[in-house]
């Protein structure tokens, strides 16, 4: 009798296994009991619950923290999830068939390859624009004062160079004509690890974008890039069509380009979109 | 006297203090149950448990004296140790293992090899010289523990029932060999056994510890003729004759001994004292080994009473104390021994 | 063989093979997705010989280390009775346990350039240890140690003190006998901790990018490479990653044979 009972605890919990691995495939049915909110922001007739996640580049953690709170006040009932990391990452993740229902990036190209995948629900939306700048330890100890003073400065936190504020670095320093040996740069996986190697590691300075400098409070002293050299870095973001929730995820889009969203966006140091 | 230890140290329920003697050439044999405290007395001399009292003396250096703040390292004690399971080193062959005194103390790998190798050759070890210590059979392991201890010319030697690993097959010609080895050796050996046979045919001396202290001790032949306590007596208070054997005859001093099996050469015998009859008279029927006493003391111990008989084989017999009365015999009285041939225990030496 | 064998339960059977699959699909997916034909090409690219270099010859340092320092700390645990010894071998287990990225920050907190012993060290001897290869060692040898220190730990608690004490009866000192008796006698252990030790510093990611930080030649180890890999070069990542998964794999079978008791029947 007792293998019985041992074989359908066993049985029971495969079924839910092979239930959770099925159920992110053939999740579109869920959606459509829901009123595709088809314009604008959600109508009082069709209150919004439930549940959705957002893969947001890491300079967007902070912004879009406080967005998710503003956004669930507005809507109780409703949760948004988010996964912070650089948009390569993300896009990667997404690609590999991660449950994510919004995807904001850094750049357009992570974009573009879930467009091409035919992994995202209409087109992509631009609603922020960010700048890079040089970070150095407080008080600025090295006296760095442009792109040139960085490639006998030390070791330098650059993020990756396939990461969105890693490619745009690269572009700021081609267009100063500034080399910096690759074997004094420290390559962080997204713009949030590329500046904790200056805060609180021993880099001597690094280039990440205005937001997080900004963010970091007095952990770091920001140097500015001229606006010849700098790079203008767009963030578009867009519904997946994998989303469990289209319009819950349609609703929170449209409140990042809203008027209270972009409020927060520009208080956190992003430029509006042009 | 080279060894003079009074060995205290406290033990978790008891109190260990026993007193340790042994003489140059002497080997002392030191016998008691489980748990008496005989294996911490060996650490003790060892220098592995520091002495809580007394005194540990050798060859007039102090090595142990706690009063005084006097504590020797085991490493330069000189005393050397087989332990029961012999703990060759298992990673050396027989050779190294009997060269690691030597190395030890500075000799080099060269030297140290070819003295160990003449040591193994003369014990008729030269075909195991370069085996692995844990392939060599039990009898070979005995005599390269042995030798590895030997080689460093220790002035105490210490064997923890030495004899007890080996298979029963092979334990007499191993005690005749290990008894030739502690005549040859000059040091004092200190031996801890529960085996009568090994304290009867190795020791010179002997000490009985019973809960830490010591019951009794003196020459093998004083404990064994008169043991002081049950333990002592069913362990040691047994009758050891020495002689020659030829077939079933064993010689020693006058009297003549009948065998039930035959013997040849030197031999050693064990006789009971329970196995002993006693007789007014000169008993009569097919009992060949008798012979005329005089009874030189009597002993009670427990229920039962030993006698001493003295003539050409001195002999303890062990009878009741009723048969005692029905006999009559006091001091002095004559009186008549006989033993079976089959109560006999013959061994050869 | 004359004896049967008990066949295992059905049911045993099953739970067995779905545990056994969940270790072996992913690596099966790994292999499967691997470029079998560009896979030379992607290990001969500058940056992954570079890493694979700075892979082993970090490994090879930081095991050094652990068996340097590792070999006295066992002793003192096994064989001492230095009070709160139990805390003291929870400390030195604590990173088995502990998520290396916390281990990284960790040792940041107490050399890096800002912390009192790094300041110290760069100031006097012109040594920064985080951004360099001794960084790196110093990382993989934080996690790593462990391994070795509870392996001879063991060996030594296991092994009969009296081969020792016979040794000194003949008159070898302390040293001597730990050259020639006890070192010998754990000779696997020390082998089998060593090996174990060098595999764990050999995949180790978070101490080193935390502490170490990710620079090229110097500090980009392959589990690093394989990490900022994945998004620019994929096939590249999973060749690495199948190296890596090659030697941990040797090290397993090598250690089942010869030490962990397994094996011959």
């Amino acid at each position: 009798m007792r293998h019985r009972h041992l074989l359908a605890i066993v049985l029971a919990t495969l079924t839910l296994l092979v239930a959770a691995c099925g159920s992110s495939a053939g999740s579109d049915g869920t959606a459509t009991t829901k009123a595709p909110a088809a314009d604008g922001s959600a109508t009082t007739e069709a209150p919004l619950e439930g549940e959705i996640t957002v893969s947001a580049a890491a300079s967007l953690t902070e912004s879009f923290t406080d967005m998710g709170k503003a956004f669930e006040a507005e809507h109780p009932g409703t949760t948004v999830t988010f996964t912070f990391d650089s948009s390569g990452t993300l896009s990667q993740q997404i690609l590999d068939g991660a449950p994510v229902d919004v995807f904001a990036s850094a750049d357009e190209k992570n974009m573009e390859k879930l467009t091409d995948a035919d992994l995202v629900k209409g087109d992509p939306t631009v609603f922020a624009r960010n700048q890079l700048v040089i970070v150095t330890k407080p008080g600025n100890p090295e006296g760095i004062g442009s792109l040139a003073d960085l490639p006998d400065a030390g070791v330098i936190s650059l993020c990756g160079e396939d990461v969105p504020c890693g490619k745009f670095a690269g572009e700021a320093l081609a267009n100063a004509d500034v080399t910096i040996p690759e074997g004094s740069v420290t390559r962080g996986q997204n713009a949030k690890a590329t500046l904790a190697a200056v805060s609180e590691g021993d880099a001597v300075a690094g280039i990440v974008y205005v937001t997080d400098a900004l963010a970091a409070g007095d952990a770091v002293d920001a140097v500015e890039i001229p606006a010849d050299d700098n790079v203008v870095a767009t963030y578009p973001v867009a519904v997946l069509t994998d989303t469990r929730d289209a319009a819950l995820a349609s609703a929170f889009v449209d409140y990042v380009a809203s008027d209270d969203g972009q409020a927060i966006l520009e208080e956190r140091g992003f430029l509006p979109p042009a | 006297m080279t060894l003079d230890a009074q060995v205290q140290v406290d033990l978790d329920g008891f109190a260990l203090d026993v007193a340790l003697t042994a003489e140059r050439g002497r080997v002392l044999a030191v016998i008691g149950p489980n748990g008496a405290g005989k294996t911490t007395t060996l650490r003790c001399l060892q220098g592995i448990r520091p002495l809580d009292g007394g005194r540990i003396v050798l060859d007039d250096d102090v090595l142990d004296h706690p009063a005084a703040g006097t504590f020797v390292v085991p490493e330069r004690r000189r005393i050397a140790m087989v332990h029961q399971d012999l703990l060759l080193f298992p990673h050396l062959t027989a050779r190294d293992n009997v060269a690691f005194g030597l190395r030890a103390r500075g000799r080099s790998r060269r030297d140290a090899r070819q003295q160990a190798d003449d040591l193994l050759a003369r014990r008729g070890l030269a075909a195991q010289a370069g085996a692995r210590a844990t392939t060599l059979s039990g009898g070979q392991a005995q005599r390269v523990a042995l030798l590895r201890a030997l080689v460093t010319e220790p002035r105490l030697l210490l064997l923890d029932e030495p004899l007890a690993a080996l298979d029963p097959s092979v334990r007499g010609e191993t005690r005749r060999e290990l008894r030739r080895t502690l005549d040859e050796f000059t040091g004092s050996a200190v031996v801890v056994t529960h085996d009568p046979i090994d304290a009867l045919t190795l020791a010179d001396d002997v000490v009985v510890i019973e809960h830490g202290t010591v019951a009794q001790a003196g020459s093998l032949g004083e404990v064994t003729s008169r043991p002081r306590s049950r333990h002592v007596a069913d362990l040691l208070g047994t009758n050891l004759v020495r002689g020659t054997a030829r077939g079933t005859e064993l010689r020693s001093g006058p009297a003549v001994l009948h065998l039930a099996e035959p013997l040849e050469g030197e031999v050693f015998a064990t006789i009971a004292p329970s196995a002993i009859t006693v007789h007014v008279s000169e008993p009569e029927g097919s009992a060949r080994n008798r012979w005329p006493m005089t009874v030189t003391d009597i002993e009670p111990a427990g229920e039962r009473v030993r006698l001493r008989l003295d003539g050409d084989l001195p002999l303890v017999a062990e009878i009741t104390a009723p048969s005692l009365a029905a006999l009559g015999l006091q001091v002095g009285s004559p009186a008549w021994a006989s033993v079976k041939a089959t109560e006999i225990n013959g061994y050869s030496r | 063989m004359s004896v049967r064998r008990r066949r295992p339960p059905a049911l045993v059977l099953v739970a067995a093979t779905a545990a056994l699959l969940l270790f072996a699909l992913p690596l099966i997916g790994l292999v499967q997705r691997a470029d079998w034909a560009h896979l030379l090409d992607d290990l001969r690219t500058p940056g992954a010989t570079e890493a694979m270099r700075l892979s082993l010859t970090t490994s090879l340092a930081a095991t050094a280390l652990a068996v340097v320092l590792g070999l006295p700390l066992a002793w003192v645990l096994a064989r001492t009775d230095i009070p709160g010894r139990a805390a003291l071998r929870a400390l030195v287990l604590l990173p088995m346990v502990l998520p290396p990225v916390v281990g990284g920050v960790a040792l940041l907190s107490a050399f890096s350039r800002r912390s009192p012993i790094g300041s110290w060290l760069f100031d006097t001897f012109g040594i920064q240890l985080t951004f360099s290869p001794a960084g790196v060692v110093l990382a993989e040898a934080f996690v790593a140690m462990p391994f070795f220190v509870i392996t001879v730990e063991a060996a030594l608690r296991s092994l009969d003190p009296r081969y020792e004490q016979v040794a000194a009866g003949l008159g070898a000192t302390p040293p001597q006998v730990f050259r020639r008796v006890t070192l010998p006698l754990i000779a696997p252990a020390v082998v089998a901790g060593a090996i174990l030790s060098w595999a764990r510093a050999l995949g180790e990611f978070g101490a080193t990018i935390t502490f170490a930080g990710n620079i090229a030649g110097r500090t980009r180890t392959l589990p690093l490479s394989i990490y900022l890999q994945l998004e620019s070069d994929p096939s590249g990542a999973i060749a690495l990653s199948l190296v890596l998964l090659l030697v941990s794999f040797a090290v397993l079978i090598g250690l089942r044979d010869r030490w962990l008791g397994g094996g011959r029947p």
